[in-house]
C-alpha cells in the first residue's frame, strides 16, 4: 500500500515558500517551451490556414516559392482548360492567375523599410479565396492601377489609408480598400490586377495559377494530365493546403529547434531547483521517513512517495506556464518569411497537443529532478533516520 | 511461554576502520504478556536492543526470535511486512507526521492492512476511543499538547493489534503529569490488553511499572 496523496500533498502546502518557488521556476520553463511551440504552430497554422483543401497551386518545378517560379501564359492556358477545374455559377473556370513581387514600405514604428508581398489576382480570386473579406472601402476594378491592402499591413506600415497612393512598379496605384485574411498568410499581402501588375513590374510570366478542383478526388487525374503534357511539364501541381504547409516548414522547424535548445538549458536549471527542494525535502522529513519505514512502509513506498511529490510540483508548474503562455495568444508578430522574403505576420496559437507536449516536459523535468532524492529518501537506514535531528 | 527468545546476539558498528562493539554475546527471553524495562546509561546498548527485537536493525551475530520467527533470517521486504503486522512503536519524541491528522497518524499503519476503509475507521475510532483522544482525532499533532501526541503515538501503535509493543524512553520528552499519564496507559495495556511491552527507559518511575528489568551496561546484559 502506498503512503497516502495526503501525505505528499500536505507537505507541499506545508513547505509554501520552496514550493511556490519551484513551482514558479517550473512554470517560467514550461511557459517558454510552450511559446516557443506556439510560436512555430502560429507559422504554420498561418500558412497553412492560407491554403484550402479543394484549391491547387501550379508553381514552377523546383520553384521553393512563388517568388521564385515563371509560369508562361501557354501553360497557364493549358492548366486553365484541364476539365477537373471547377466552374463558376457564371460557366467561367475557377482559375486565378497571379504574380507574386516583393515591394518596399516603411514600417510605423521604426520607419525601415521592409519588404512586402504584392499579390497580382484575376478576377475569380476572392471565389478561390473565400477566407478574404472586404472590411472597409470597395474592391480594386480590374483594367486600373488601384489596389487592396491587407488590414494587417496597414496597421503596420505607413501610407497604406484608403485613398492614399503607394509608388511601386514605376507608377502610383491608389488604395480603395482593406481585407482581412482571417489569419492567414494573406493578411501580409497587397493585391491589385494582375494584368496591371505584369507589365508594371517587367514581367511577362506568372508566377502561380491557382484553380478549385471540381472534385477533390481529382488531383492525381489533373497532376499527372499536367505531368504527361509537353507544355505543362515544367509545372508542378500542389494541393494549396500543402503548399502552404511546406512554405512554413523552414521557419517553423528553425523555430522550433532553436526555441527548444533554449528550454532545453533552460529546463537544466529548473531540474536543479527541483532537485534542491526534493532534497531538502528529504533532509527535513528524515525522521518521518525512518517512522514510515519502521512501521512497516517498504522503500518502494516512499520512493513513490517522493517521486509524486516532485511530479506533483512540475503538474502544478506546468499547468501554471501553460497557463501563462495561453495569454501569448493574444499576441501578434511579424518577422521576414523565410520563403518569401517578405513580412509575415502571425500570432502565438495554442493547440491541445502543445498543452499535452509542454505537460509531459513539465513531468519529465520533475521525474528528472526528484528521482535522486526520491532514491535518497528510500536508501536511508531506518536507525540512522530515527536518530537523524 | 516464551515470545521473545535473544540467543547470542552481538552487535558492533563501523566507523570509518574501526569496529565499536554494542552489545556483546547478549542472551535473554521475554514472556509473552510481559512488561520488560531495560535500563543502563546512555550508550549502554538498550537502543539498539530494541530495534534488533523490532526488527529495524540486524544484529552481526545471533539469532532473534519473535512468536517463532527468525527475525534475523529475514529478508528486507519480509521484515517490513513482519514489523506492520507484529511490532507497535513508541518512540521518545512520538514521531507523529505533523501534516497528519490524529486520526490519519493512527490509520497509516492499517494502510498496510487488507482492511476496508470502514474497518479502518473502526480500529482507528477504538485505538483512539483507549487513550481517550477520541475527541482530538481532527486535530494535527501542533495542535496537541506533548503528552496528547504520545498518546496518539501510543494508539498508532496498538492500532494494529501488535504482538509486542517496543517503546523507547516514553516518557523521556514529558512533564511529570504527562509522563505518570503515559505510563499508567502502558501499564493498563499491559494488564487489561494483555499486550508484551518492551520499554527502554532512564526513568526510576516509568521502570517501576516494568515487571521485569533488565540493566545493559557497556553492551552486557546484568
Amino acid at each position: 500500500m502506498a503512503i497516502p496523496l495526503t501525505y505528499t500533498w500536505r507537505n507541499l502546502w506545508t513547505r509554501r515558500i520552496t514550493t511556490i518557488l519551484t513551482l514558479v521556476g517550473i512554470a517560467l520553463v514550461v511557459f517558454v517551451f510552450a511559446a516557443v511551440l506556439m510560436l512555430a504552430y502560429g507559422v504554420e497554422k498561418t500558412l497553412v490556414d492560407t491554403g484550402s483543401d479543394d484549391n491547387v497551386i501550379a508553381i514552377r518545378r523546383a520553384a521553393h516559392a512563388e517568388l521564385m517560379s515563371q509560369i508562361g501564359r501557354e501553360a497557364a492556358n493549358v492548366i486553365e482548360t484541364q476539365p477537373e477545374v471547377a466552374l463558376s455559377s457564371d460557366g467561367k473556370p475557377l482559375v486565378t492567375k497571379e504574380v507574386y513581387v516583393v515591394i518596399n514600405l516603411l514600417k510605423r514604428e521604426t520607419n525601415d523599410l521592409s519588404n512586402v508581398s504584392v499579390r497580382g489576382i484575376s478576377p475569380t480570386a476572392m471565389q478561390l479565396r473565400k477566407q478574404v473579406q472586404l472590411t472597409n472601402g470597395r474592391m480594386f476594378q480590374f483594367g486600373t492601377r488601384e489596389i487592396i491592402v491587407a488590414s494587417n499591413i496597414t496597421e503596420r506600415f505607413q501610407g497604406c489609408e484608403i485613398g492614399k497612393q503607394l509608388r511601386f512598379g514605376d507608377d502610383q496605384w491608389t488604395i480603395v480598400g482593406h481585407f482581412d485574411g482571417q489569419g492567414s498568410g494573406f493578411d501580409s499581402e497587397i493585391w491589385g490586377d494582375v494584368d496591371q501588375l505584369m507589365p508594371a513590374f517587367g514581367r511577362p510570366v506568372y508566377s502561380s495559377v491557382t484553380f478549385r478542383l471540381r472534385n477533390l478526388d481529382d488531383f492525381d487525374a489533373v497532376k499527372s494530365r499536367v505531368q504527361e503534357d509537353p507544355r505543362t511539364q515544367h509545372v508542378e501541381l500542389k494541393r494549396e493546403r500543402q503548399f502552404y504547409k511546406e512554405q512554413s516548414q523552414l521557419m517553423a522547424d528553425f523555430i522550433r529547434i532553436l526555441g527548444i535548445i533554449v528550454t532545453i538549458i533552460f529546463s537544466i536549471g529548473a531540474m536543479i531547483g527541483a532537485m534542491i527542494t526534493m532534497y531538502a525535502a528529504v533532509a527535513n522529513r528524515t525522521i518521518e521517513v525512518g517512522t514510515l519505514r519502521s512501521l512497516g512502509f517498504r522503500r518502494r513506498s516512499v520512493l513513490t512517495a517522493f517521486l509524486i511529490e516532485s511530479i506533483l510540483l512540475s503538474i502544478i508548474g506546468g499547468a501554471m506556464g501553460v497557463a501563462l503562455a495561453s495569454f501569448m495568444s493574444f499576441v501578434q508578430i511579424s518577422t521576414v518569411n523565410f520563403g518569401t522574403f517578405s513580412e509575415l505576420a502571425f500570432g502565438f496559437k495554442m493547440s491541445p497537443q502543445i498543452v499535452v507536449q509542454s505537460m509531459i516536459f513539465a513531468i519529465v523535468m520533475g521525474i528528472a529532478g526528484g528521482f535522486l532524492p526520491s532514491v535518497r529518501a528510500a536508501r536511508l537506514n531506518i536507525v540512522n533516520a530515527l536518530r537523524a535531528t | 511461554m516464551s515470545l521473545v527468545s535473544v540467543q547470542n546476539v552481538s552487535k558492533s558498528y563501523w566507523r570509518d576502520s574501526f569496529e565499536i562493539p554494542v552489545l556483546n554475546n547478549i542472551s535473554f527471553e521475554i514472556s509473552e504478556g510481559e512488561f520488560l524495562g531495560l535500563m543502563g546509561p546512555s550508550g549502554s546498548g538498550k537502543t539498539t536492543l530494541l530495534n534488533l527485537i523490532a526488527g529495524i536493525d540486524r544484529p552481526t551475530e545471533g539469532a532473534i526470535t519473535v512468536a517463532g520467527t527468525d527475525v534475523t533470517r529475514l529478508n528486507e521486504s519480509e521484515l517490513a511486512k513482519w514489523r506492520a503486522r507484529h511490532v507497535g512503536f513508541v518512540f521518545q519524541f512520538y514521531n507523529l507526521i505533523p501534516v497528519l491528522t490524529a486520526f490519519e497518524n493512527v490509520e497509516l499503519p492499517l494502510l498496510l492492512s487488507n482492511l476496508s476503509k470502514k474497518e479502518r475507521r473502526e480500529h482507528v475510532e477504538f485505538a483512539l476511543n483507549v487513550v481517550g483522544l477520541e475527541d482530538r482525532m481532527h486535530h494535527y499533532p501542533k495542535q496537541l499538547s506533548g503528552g496528547q501526541e504520545q498518546r496518539v503515538a501510543i494508539a498508532r501503535a496498538i492500532v494494529t493489534d501488535p504482538t509486542l509493543l517496543v517503546a523507547d524512553e516514553p516518557t523521556g520528552d514529558l512533564d511529570k503529569i504527562s509522563a505518570e499519564e503515559i505510563l499508567k496507559l502502558l501499564e493498563r495495556l499491559n494488564t487489561e490488553f494483555k499486550k508484551t511491552i518492551i520499554m527502554v527507559t532512564h526513568d526510576p518511575r516509568a521502570a517501576e511499572k516494568a515487571h521485569k528489568l533488565r540493566h545493559l551496561d557497556k553492551g552486557e546484559l546484568s
